[in-house]
């Protein structure tokens, strides 16, 4: 079955290795083998847009980069590597190299939207009158290998945020494992707050016991849950600490499988969500209902043989409305999941 | 406390619901058996043949209505204000039976609710006297659940609630009660005792002046109740001694004889919807004059009114209405019996328009007949939609102004702008415009104005006949394409669409879906009187699509297996309110009842910056005819 290289990457840099994903990785490989052949093949042409997707997974392979980041040097180096004399060769060789990029993954939302939020910055940007070419290449380069830092530091500036939030004395839950999340809670324990971790478990990626293993190193107590338990343990809880695959225009997130239940339970209990997501995941999408997205897939193993006449649903991500969300965390500033919209505007208009 | 009552000038009758002018005082209903006494003063003609009005006293915790409607509510005591009040002045709110009375209205949330529900719309509402039709048009829940109970021999049935017309209303009735009623609380300077007496010495000072139209009897009414603790003058009320000192002070300064408010209003048109609020600016071309009557004595705020559209004429205003009538373009003579809650809008008798519009072909010789031809085509009712009634006006434009050549001695700019301004007046007493036609007249004149004036004659005329094609393509066309493409990804195999009346966006979306591959089904939901769905039915057959035919009624029969809702709208208001067909909000709400998303397909150049909170007070009614069922 195919499966999502977003999440598949995922469950590369957080989940526990676990057989199954081992023997699709060497599918995978074997196959990464094949089609990389037929395209050298091809010739110079798809030669870039080989290298646009190699260069990517380069980057994207590296645990603590983010996705969009990846995107964002994916493109830098196509500019780099280009022979364009003109900014609109130049353009249109970064549109082609945007688009292979975004077919070769159409599950994954930030890389979508990283690639586009470049690309308004090239467009948008490009027909300054003063500049000549070869400045302009050179910014935009520049531009690209800032976009790195500014995501490390969009992640310490939610941390930021997000420690007033945070008392002495709390119970944070916490699904998935987000390295924002992770920067959050590292950062509140440095600065000696006394609170304590529910995570849950995560399968099938068991994201959860990654988290717990981080969180321990940190001295913060941590408790697992099995992902059935979040109600049973939600009165205890103070607040819902969640990252995000990507932000809507609804102001609704994408996120790992669980997060609409858990935002459900805890809205019902009127616990607060919190949601933690860098500004370049906000996604010019509107998704009407869980479905309406397109179909991210993720294999899950049960460690016993099903019949196959037996379905299995395995989407590996859900959308969360929102009205579930309290607040959303991000270096723009805190956020309701209204103004998501008006934030959308300014970004990508 | 009495001898200020006795002093108080006759107050006028605030009447909702039929009315018929040819018996101005009606017998005082003493048959009535009710709890709350009322007397008649003026109005309610009971011996009519045909109807008979019957008034609905106005709600009796008026100080929880008026509450909502105004920031400065001072709270009423209630009991011992109650009797005094009813005794001076009587509410007429719809018409009925007289000899079933209907006891007071007790004032429920239900009324805010409808006051706040954003896209309520409106159902039928005859206008002529013989008024008898079923209860079964699509009135707006919230107000009926309670009339319905003791309506049980009314034979014709009526507008709102009362509380919702006293934002609107003429009747300065409101106001009196509320200053008998406060005849027992203490006397606290409210902010709108202030501004009521402010408003009586300005109308003091109007009325010696001896102008004003129909300011005149309500500022005599005001003079002398302004005197009473808790004047609460309504917002109609304040509007219209505004209006009537404006009106005084414009009339000195009138220029132009150009009509300065939608001269005559229009003729009942179609089916119930929004008319734009693009009045004309008056007379010389530049765009400042138009905010003369209004910014008169705020100097910097004309600048910014310049860009804003004056509000639309209401039409319980007799001044304006008088002023307007005489500059219309043929004659409509009005309904014999209004509805009061309708007073602001215009509302006429139909049949002979059309009749006499054609008549007067030959006497238009300052109509273009491009322009003729286009009202005509309104008032048939042969072009409808917001679409392509701006389109057909803006073709019309393009045509005068190819045919245009300035006049010796004028410059084109003003010369052009009072012309179109003039057309514009006919086609809003053909029907009112819509929202899109709005927005393309005021983008027409703001280009026209801003032509620079090194060009000449045929550069001008060529740069703005481009212009318009250029909006018509930009804003029309090339959006539309866009709407469609994005819509359409919202459509999935399997999925079951419906759709209310006929909306050539929404029609565009199911066509290209299905040219694009994907299965699914559509549901169409229709309304009388003008089952405007079935044309639309019989089109998406021929290109092979299935579709479900319904009514309205059986909207929330069939919503259980519908997936997602396309609505066309006539406009976006700013606050995200969808102004669309009547019979839209009915089914957007089931549709949120059911969980069902609801998309409005609506292309920007629709969008105004207005805010409306409900249906009644800016609206187009439609002809009675089509209403009733022989």
């Amino acid at each position: 079955m195919s499966m999502s290289a977003y999440y598949q990457t995922r469950a590369a840099h957080h989940g526990v290795v676990t057989s199954d994903w081992l023997a699709q990785s060497q599918e995978a490989a074997t196959r990464a083998v094949v089609t990389g052949g037929q395209e050298i093949v091809d010739g110079g042409k798809s030669g870039r847009a080989f290298s646009v997707i190699d260069e990517f997974n380069n980057w994207r392979k590296q645990p603590d980069l983010a996705e969009a980041v990846a995107a964002i040097r994916a493109l830098a180096a196509v500019i780099r590597n280009s022979e364009a004399k003109t900014m609109m060769e130049l353009e249109i060789e970064l549109k082609k190299a945007s688009d292979s990029l975004k077919s070769w993954d159409t599950t994954s939302i930030s890389l979508t939207a990283g690639c586009d939020l470049f690309m308004r910055y090239v467009t948008r940007t490009s027909a300054l009158e003063y500049e000549d070419f070869n400045s302009a290449r050179s910014r935009l380069i520049e531009r690209a290998e800032k976009f790195g830092e500014i995501s490390y530091k969009a992640r310490k500036i939610i941390a930021m945020l997000s420690q007033d939030f945070i008392f002495d004395g709390c119970t944070i839950l916490v699904h998935g494992f987000s390295r924002v999340v992770m920067e959050v809670l590292k950062m509140a324990a440095q600065n000696k707050k006394l609170f304590r971790v529910l995570c849950t478990e995560g399968r099938p990626d068991r994201s959860g016991l990654r988290l717990a293993n981080e969180l321990a190193k940190l001295d913060v107590p941590v408790k697992l849950l099995i992902d059935s338990a979040v109600a049973y343990t939600m009165d205890e809880v103070d607040m819902v600490f969640v990252g995000a695959d990507g932000v809507v225009e609804s102001g609704g997130i994408i996120n790992m499988m669980g997060t609409y239940q858990i935002a459900l339970v805890a809205h019902s209990m009127n616990k607060p969500v919190y949601v933690a997501a860098e500004s370049y995941k906000f996604a010019r999408l509107y998704p009407l209902d869980q479905k309406d997205m397109g179909p991210a897939l993720r294999p899950i193993d049960f460690g016993v043989p099903i019949p196959s006449k037996v379905e299995v649903e395995t989407s590996a991500r859900d959308y969360t409305p929102p009205q579930y969300l309290t607040l959303l965390f991000t270096d723009l500033g805190v956020l309701t999941p209204s103004v998501v919209s008006d934030e959308l505007i300014q970004l990508y208009l | 406390m009495d001898a200020r009552r006795v002093s108080q000038v006759v107050p006028k009758v605030r009447q909702v619901g039929f009315v018929t002018h040819s018996d101005p005082n009606p017998p005082p209903q003493a048959s009535r058996a009710q709890s709350v006494p009322i007397e008649s003063n003026s109005g309610t003609p009971s011996d009519s043949p045909d109807f008979s009005p019957v008034m609905i006293p106005p709600p009796r915790h008026h100080s929880e209505n008026l509450s909502h409607l105004r920031s400065a509510a001072v709270a009423v005591p209630e009991s011992s204000s109650r009797r005094p009040m009813w005794d001076d002045r009587v509410a007429v709110v719809g018409s009925y039976n007289p000899g079933n009375s209907l006891l007071g209205q007790p004032v429920s949330p239900n009324s805010s609710e409808v006051n706040s529900e954003a896209s309520t719309t409106l159902g039928w509402f005859g206008r002529n006297s013989s008024g008898k039709f079923s209860a079964g048009s699509s009135f707006p829940g919230g107000g009926f659940d309670l009339t319905t109970v003791k309506m049980e021999n009314f034979t014709q049935l009526e507008g709102k609630k009362p509380e919702a017309v006293p934002e609107r209303g003429g009747g300065a009735a409101v106001e009196v009660h509320n200053e008998v009623s406060s005849s027992t609380a203490k006397a606290k300077t409210t902010k709108a005792e202030r501004r009521a007496m402010q408003e009586a010495q300005r109308a003091a000072k109007a009325a010696t002046k001896g102008k004003g139209g129909g300011g005149g009897v309500e500022v005599n009414n005001r003079e002398s109740s302004s005197n009473t603790l808790k004047a609460k003058t309504t917002k109609a009320e304040r509007r219209e001694t505004q209006e009537a000192q404006r009106a005084a002070k414009a009339a000195g300064k009138a220029q132009g004889n150009k009509p300065v408010a939608a001269a005559g209003g229009a003729g009942p048109g179609n089916i119930l919807r929004q008319p734009s609020q693009n009045r004309d600016d008056p007379a010389v071309g530049s765009t400042i004059a138009g905010s003369d009557r209004r910014g008169g004595d705020r100097p910097p705020e004309r600048e910014r009114k310049k860009d804003v559209p004056p509000p639309r004429m209401q039409f319980d205003d007799q001044g304006r209405v008088n002023k307007s009538k005489k500059r219309a373009v043929f004659n409509q003579p009005e309904a014999k019996n209004r509805v009061e809650l309708f007073r602001h809008l215009p509302q006429y008798e139909h049949g002979s328009q059309l009749t006499d519009l054609e008549s007067k072909f030959l006497e238009l010789d300052s109509m273009h007949p491009a322009v003729y031809k286009v009202g005509v085509q309104y008032l048939a009712g042969d072009v409808t939609g917001g679409n392509a009634r701006c389109i057909a006006m803006l073709r019309a434009f393009q045509e005068v102004i190819n045919d245009y050549s300035t006049p010796p001695g004028k410059t084109l700019v003003r010369d052009l702008t009072a012309k179109i301004s003039s057309y514009v007046s006919f086609l809003i007493e053909c029907r009112p415009l819509s929202m899109s036609m709005g927005n393309a007249i005021r983008f027409q004149k703001s280009r026209i104005a801003k032509l620079p004036l090194t060009l000449s004659e045929t550069e001008a005329k060529a740069a703005l006949c481009n212009d318009i094609d250029r909006f018509i393509n930009e804003k029309i066309i090339l959006a539309d394409k866009v709407i469609v493409r994005h819509a359409a990804t919202k459509v999935r195999d399997g999925d079951v669409l419906l759709t209310y009346g006929s909306s050539c966006v929404v029609e565009m979306i199911l066509l290209y879906a299905h040219e694009l591959g994907k299965q699914f089904r559509v549901v169409v939901v229709d309304s009388r009187p003008k089952h405007e769905g079935q044309a639309l039915l019989r089109r998406l057959l021929a290109k092979g699509l299935s579709c479900t035919y319904t009514h309205i009624n059986a909207v929330s029969y069939i919503m259980h297996e519908v997936t997602r809702v396309f609505l066309g709208a006539s406009s976006v208001l700013s606050n995200g309110t969808t102004y669309s067909r009547v019979g839209t909000a009915c089914v957007a709400m089931v549709a949120h009842a059911f969980r069902v998303p609801v998309l409005i397909c609506c292309e920007a150049y629709k969008f105004h910056e207005r805010v409306q909170l409900d249906s009644i007070c800016s609206n187009e009614l439609g002809m009675l005819v089509l209403v009733l069922v022989r």
